[in-house]
């Protein structure tokens, strides 16, 4: 059986850039005239050509969302564990290499953050860490999480690529669903902003997704780091990675998540700038494209954006995020993966929802399932 | 017009409501109010348990209507028949629509798992109201477990595209001994006459008035639809024909 490494080995980096930028009007037109959408399409959908059928395309979006998830988006907040790592990532504020002061969340320091994200109302929270596997391994998040289970119905995790055998233990105790990023489907790319560590392999990172896959696990959350390299030919490797996904694990979820570059700690500017317009055009191409993807926009995102996003595709948001290790409680200056853009706490963001004559709901699973 | 019976329970209103959706609860009560709908669904996932009140169960109550918890977010018979055990203990009802869709995509229910869930359940007492596909011969199996109504899709969640499955509704609504509740795929109140006057007992309908731009607006419709297909039913449709029929040509010349 074929392996998404496989699959990605068939295609050229540089061949389906040129067939991106060279779609026409024409195709973009005859594209968002089909009822049933391919991944060509998605391809015609984010070339330039799309950029002037923005508006076609951002009411097919919310009309698509509307009909599939209704009127409604739901709430997380990412609880980071950690931030020790052992990769050097040029670009984030977490790479081995810069010379910050690390830390980890002991049991109680963890009930302490779980209660103040209790006092918000949140029910669905994302845990994250560095890539560190002796100090922060399965073991650590296996601990983690049945600790905070009794405190939250739905958890999801975001940390360095495990084995299928510990997406099972993961399972077992709870995990909804992982997310993992490629961070770009570029091989050279990669290795060049990935150079030491486990996260230099990049067949593994690839790989991962099958495991968590075929783990059981509900949900699988991929992404491509936007401005490493250019986002439109990221975004349809990870669409076809999404596709390929979805044929073999019939029964899990997807949801698609959009980190942009932003200032952190020690990192460089940006290959490739993405603009708001951009952002946009992505995300209703992921939408006209594939009715079930769930499509999750984080306080990376400025509050007008986010404000505008809410009923264009959007179906889960977070609010009032800390991403640093002890950030809502017992260590609020320890460092940042990044600086988050929209601060507004979790009222706020819950009433500029309602605003948008959406519903924002707190609880969407049951620790029954 | 014949009331509807359902494990000993009497229904006016012949148009069920799903919750989920809408853009605000106080939207979705007065669409349910506008409905006159008797019988709500609502996914279990949604209340909030821990709370000393849950919103949405309170605005059902105020609205007085029967509440009716789904199971949706189950992929197998076992998250489903603890789903239901845990409604039935937290809401203190017995009945519960079973939604076991494995398939995230199209939310297709899964017909083994939906048997052997109705199976365990109408075991311990449930009313069991099964969210299927339109075959015939699972309906006829869910009977003898013990299935209190079947509930054939009409087309894909959400999908609004009507009666899709109209030749098997038909089929199912002619052999069946327990009421059918036609759900899912319901886009407009002509699809919902339509399935009435083909014999539905009731229909089920969610997204189609949830995502229209005036839901209370579309609630009355479909109350309407509901009511004037039903009608119709009672009152005996004519007998369609593909040409026209005069009064009697193959037998007049006994007359002569």
């Amino acid at each position: 059986m074929n392996t998404f490494n496989d699959i990605l080995c068939r295609y050229n980096w540089e061949q389906i850039k040129e067939r991106i930028y060279s779609t026409t009007a024409e195709q973009v037109r005859s594209s968002l005239n089909k009822t049933t959408k391919t991944l060509d399409d998605f391809l015609i959908l984010l070339s330039p050509a799309a950029k002037s059928q923005l508006e076609t395309m951002a009411l097919m979006a919310r009309t698509i969302t509307r009909k599939r998830f209704g009127k409604t988006i739901q709430m997380y907040a990412p609880l980071y564990l950690s931030n020790e790592c052992q990769n050097i990532c040029t670009y984030c504020g977490f790479s081995m290499d810069n010379k910050i002061r690390r830390k980890t969340l002991r049991d109680e320091e963890l009930i302490q953050e779980a209660l103040v994200l209790k006092e918000m109302g949140v029910s669905h929270i994302l845990l994250v860490s560095g890539e560190a596997n002796r100090a922060v391994g399965i073991d650590y998040f296996l601990n983690a999480v049945q600790l905070l289970r009794p405190y939250f119905v739905h958890i999801s995790i975001e940390v360095q690529p495990l084995n299928r055998e510990d997406y099972q233990a993961l399972h077992q105790v709870g995990v909804h669903s992982v997310l993992v990023y490629q961070e770009t489907y570029h091989r050279e790319v990669y290795r060049h902003y990935h150079p030491k560590g486990k996260k230099s392999n990049f067949e593994f990172r690839l790989d991962t997704p099958d495991r968590v896959g075929s783990a059981g696990i509900h949900k699988i959350g991929l992404g491509v780091l936007l401005g490493l390299e250019d986002w439109r030919v990221d975004s349809f490797f990870n669409a076809l990675h999404i596709d390929y996904l979805q044929r073999t694990y019939w029964q899990t979820k997807y949801s698609v998540s959009f980190p942009r570059l932003r200032p952190a700690e020690g990192i460089i500017e940006p290959n490739f700038i993405m603009e708001d317009a951009d952002l946009l055009q992505l995300i209703c191409a992921y939408r006209i494209w594939n009715e079930n993807l769930e499509i999750s926009i984080s306080t990376r995102e400025n509050e007008k954006f986010r404000n505008h996003i809410i009923s264009l595709g959007a179906t889960s948001m977070s609010a009032a995020s800390k991403t640093n290790p002890g950030g809502y409680a017992v260590d609020k200056t320890s460092l940042e993966q990044f600086e988050t853009c929209d601060e507004r706490s979790m009222e706020e963001v819950k009433s500029q929802i309602r605003k948008a004559g959406y519903e924002p709901v707190m609880k969407d699973w049951d620790s029954c399932f | 017009m014949n009331k509807l019976t359902i494990a000993g329970k009497s229904f006016d209103s012949r148009l069920f409501l799903g919750t989920g959706k809408f853009g605000s609860i106080k939207e979705m009560t007065e669409a349910v109010l506008s409905s006159q709908t008797e019988l709500v669904t609502m996914a279990l996932k949604r209340v909030d348990f821990e709370a000393v009140s849950d919103d949405l169960i309170n605005s059902l109550q105020h609205a007085g209507v029967n509440l009716l918890p789904n199971t949706s977010g189950a992929r197998n018979a076992e998250e489903a028949v603890l789903a239901a055990q845990l409604a039935r203990e937290a809401l203190e009802t017995n009945w519960v629509k079973l939604e076991i869709h494995p398939d995230p995509r199209y939310l297709l229910p899964d017909p083994v798992e939906t048997l052997k869930a109705t199976e365990i359940l109408a075991g311990q007492g449930f009313v069991v109201m099964p969210y299927i596909h339109a075959d015939p011969v699972l309906c006829k199996r869910l009977e003898d477990a013990g299935t209190s109504v079947v509930m054939p899709l009409a087309a894909p969640i959400g999908s609004n595209k009507g009666l899709r499955t109209a030749d098997f509704l038909e089929i199912i609504i002619e052999q069946s001994k327990v009421p059918v509740i036609v759900d899912a795929g319901i886009g407009a109140p002509s699809h919902a006459a339509r399935a009435m006057e083909l014999g539905a007992d009731a229909v089920l309908v969610n997204t189609a008035i949830a995502v229209s731009p005036d839901p209370v607006v579309m609630a009355a419709a479909f109350r309407e639809a509901v009511l004037a297909g039903r009608m119709a039913f009672e009152a005996g449709l004519g007998s369609t024909y593909s040409s026209a029929i005069p009064s009697s040509p193959l037998t007049r010349f006994l007359l002569d």
